[in-house]
């Protein structure tokens, strides 16, 4: 019986085979936790007695509330700080940009094991690793002992063929699983991506539908590493940590869903609750008025996503009555969209543009919503309060919905702006 | 032996709601936070729970971020177990990191908001002893009923330098 992507990488990491079910602890490439998971794992760490850290990549990121807009958390991050200079491991402050889009820039390789005090380490999955979020403590164990324990899970494939029409994205496939298998239908599974849409998809799409897995419960979403993959990590000057993981053929799933992506429209997530999905063809008819537009996150703050919502909001104009906010989720990918010209044409629209990090996505600053507001955000989730005020609504949708929804100042249809 | 008063929560409680975003600044100081906890699923919860009062929810309890200061502040605000027919997965294992008792129960709609309750971990029972009635869990494996014992994995790492032995 052949072994699926996850039951390969572990045992590699374990030096025996592996299967679905069982209990094993693994060694760690990287670990890493950022501002709001961080500091608790610092207090952990020390308090079990560790003195430095034993994974090769141990990482820390300010990324949340960053810069910090009060000093109770501008207190608390100079404890990561501190905790860089005394230990090997390394910190990216500030104006860096989104942990998730730093490990996949410059660090997670194809066959890694991955693990970070933030639910969306599963991005990663996306280079063919096998990465997962969990607690502070976990990460301080990681961090302290080089290895953590895990269940190796079974996978769930999904089988995504056919093309995209145009004004459909891969935020829409990612929603469409969601509306299928639910904010629970993949708890403790890994989710495994696969089909000739899959195949095609660039590097930057496929962190997409990695890093919303665990909006499903699962533990990981995982993307075969294959040629794009290669390109990808030579684009980062990183080819050499290339080298092709995929499942066997005959390797064992849990389940296999088949989506035909040439039958997608684009899609919202709506209040409070990922998997709470809705065509925009049947939005367009309620009228939704929309207060705030957020592009960016780990979710959809790449070059390309900002590309897509360029396109259309240069052609229409944005609309005076909506706020549109911008972050680019790294600092590599605000520097490549100041070369092109595109925060300048951003700012010239009337968006705010806000540093790289995760900006309004916590809730905390630069985007809290008024009582009985809405926004429509690229980001992955819309829990109440997620934003910082449970009055508010979360629409979710892709980058392009996004922008055409700055454009009218209501939810709509993005292939109306083709 | 586990025994308290319940609150009952429905379905997907999310870690935004048991410890809401806005007090990201709290989170170092987890007795403040825990002032807090779950008050965006229910009003004044922290005001009135007792210590060792239990929480009884539906399905995907703990769904969304991996923030450990969740499950956390429930057990600070003083309660001894959570009861919900399905736990997220980070939530779950933070919860037996942090030594705070979970139990996964289908019949949980035949608890109801203030029954008194018995739980026996090791055995997996749950007695309802404001309707006399017992219930069948499946225990917690055994790799993480050691880690319960210490109450955390921190006082296990503590106490033995490494995992609780895994099966082989
Ligand atoms: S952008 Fe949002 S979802 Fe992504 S890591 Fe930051 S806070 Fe989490």
């Amino acid at each position: 019986m052949g072994k699926t992507m996850t039951e390969k990488i572990f045992s590699e990491h374990i030096g025996k085979d592996v299967k679905a079910g069982e209990i094993i602890v693994s060694r760690v490439d990287v670990a890493m936790v950022q501002d709001g998971t961080g500091p608790l794992t610092i207090k952990e760490f020390y308090n079990m007695g560790f003195k430095d850290v034993k994974v090769e990549k141990a990482l820390l990121f300010i990324d949340h509330a960053s810069p910090s807009p009060r000093k109770e958390l501008s207190n608390s991050q100079n404890l990561m700080r501190e905790f860089s200079k005394n230990t090997s491991a390394y910190l990216h402050d500030v104006g860096e940009g989104i942990c998730h889009q730093i490990l996949v820039e410059k660090y997670v390789k194809p066959g890694d094991v991955v693990v970070g005090a933030d639910s969306h380490t599963c991005t990663s999955g996306a280079l063919g690793a096998f990465a997962t979020g969990m607690g502070s403590t976990d990460v301080a164990i990681a961090f302290g002992l080089g290895k953590i324990w895990f269940r190796v899970p079974e996978t769930i494939k999904i089988i995504v063929n056919g093309q995209l029409n145009d004004g459909v994205y891969p935020k829409d496939i990612i929603l469409e699983i969601m509306r299928i298998i639910k904010s629970d239908g993949a708890t403790y599974k890994a989710l495994e991506f696969a089909g000739d849409c899959i195949e095609k998809m660039s590097q930057d799409d496929r962190f997409t539908l990695c890093n919303m897995a665990v909006e499903a419960g699962a533990k990981t979403g995982m993307i075969p590493a294959d040629e794009i993959t290669k390109e990808f990590l030579e684009s980062n000057n990183r080819g050499k940590d290339f080298r092709k993981i995929y499942s066997d053929p005959d390797a064992s799933y849990e389940t296999v869903l088949e989506i035909d992506a040439s039958k997608l429209e684009p899609l919202v997530s709506m209040p409070h609750q990922v998997d709470n999905v809705k065509t925009i063809s049947e939005l367009e008819k309620e009228n939704i008025k929309i207060n705030q537009v957020f592009i960016g996150t780990c979710t959809n703050g790449r070059f390309n996503d900002l590309e897509v919502a360029l396109r259309i909001l240069e052609k229409n104009g944005k609309n005076p009555d909506v706020r549109l906010i911008i972050s680019p989720a790294s600092k590599d990918v605000f520097q490549k969209a100041l070369k092109e010209g595109i925060i300048e044409k951003f700012v010239e629209l009337g968006a705010v543009v806000i540093p790289p990090g995760c900006g309004p996505c916590v809730g905390i600053h630069q985007g809290v919503l008024g009582d009985g507001e809405r926004v429509l955000s690229t980001q992955n989730r819309n829990f109440k309060g997620r934003m910082g005020n449970p009055e508010a609504e979360i629409f979710l949708a892709s980058p392009a919905t996004a922008a055409a929804t700055a454009v009218t100042g209501k939810i709509t249809d993005p292939r109306r702006f083709l | 032996m586990i025994k308290g008063r319940v609150w009952k929560f429905g379905d997907d409680i999310s870690t935004d709601l048991i410890a809401p975003g806005r007090y990201f600044h709290l989170r170092n100081d987890l007795v403040k936070l825990a002032e807090h906890v779950l008050e965006d699923a229910m009003e004044d919860f922290a005001k009135k729970v007792q210590k060792g009062d239990i929480i009884v929810a539906g399905k995907n309890f703990g769904l969304g971020s991996s923030r450990e200061h969740a499950p956390r502040i429930i057990k600070l605000a003083g309660v001894s177990c959570v009861i919900a027919r399905s736990f997220a997965r980070i939530f779950y294992r933070n919860a037996i990191n942090i030594g705070l008792p979970l139990v996964v129960l289908e019949e949980v709609n035949e608890i109801e908001q203030g029954d008194e309750l018995s739980i026996d971990l090791e055995n997996g029972t749950v007695e309802n002893i404001t309707r006399g009635r017992i219930y069948k869990f499946e225990p917690i494996p055994d790799f993480m009923m050691k880690i319960l014992r210490e109450d955390g994995i921190t006082n296990y790492i503590k106490k033995y330098g490494d995992f609780p032995e895994v099966a082989d």
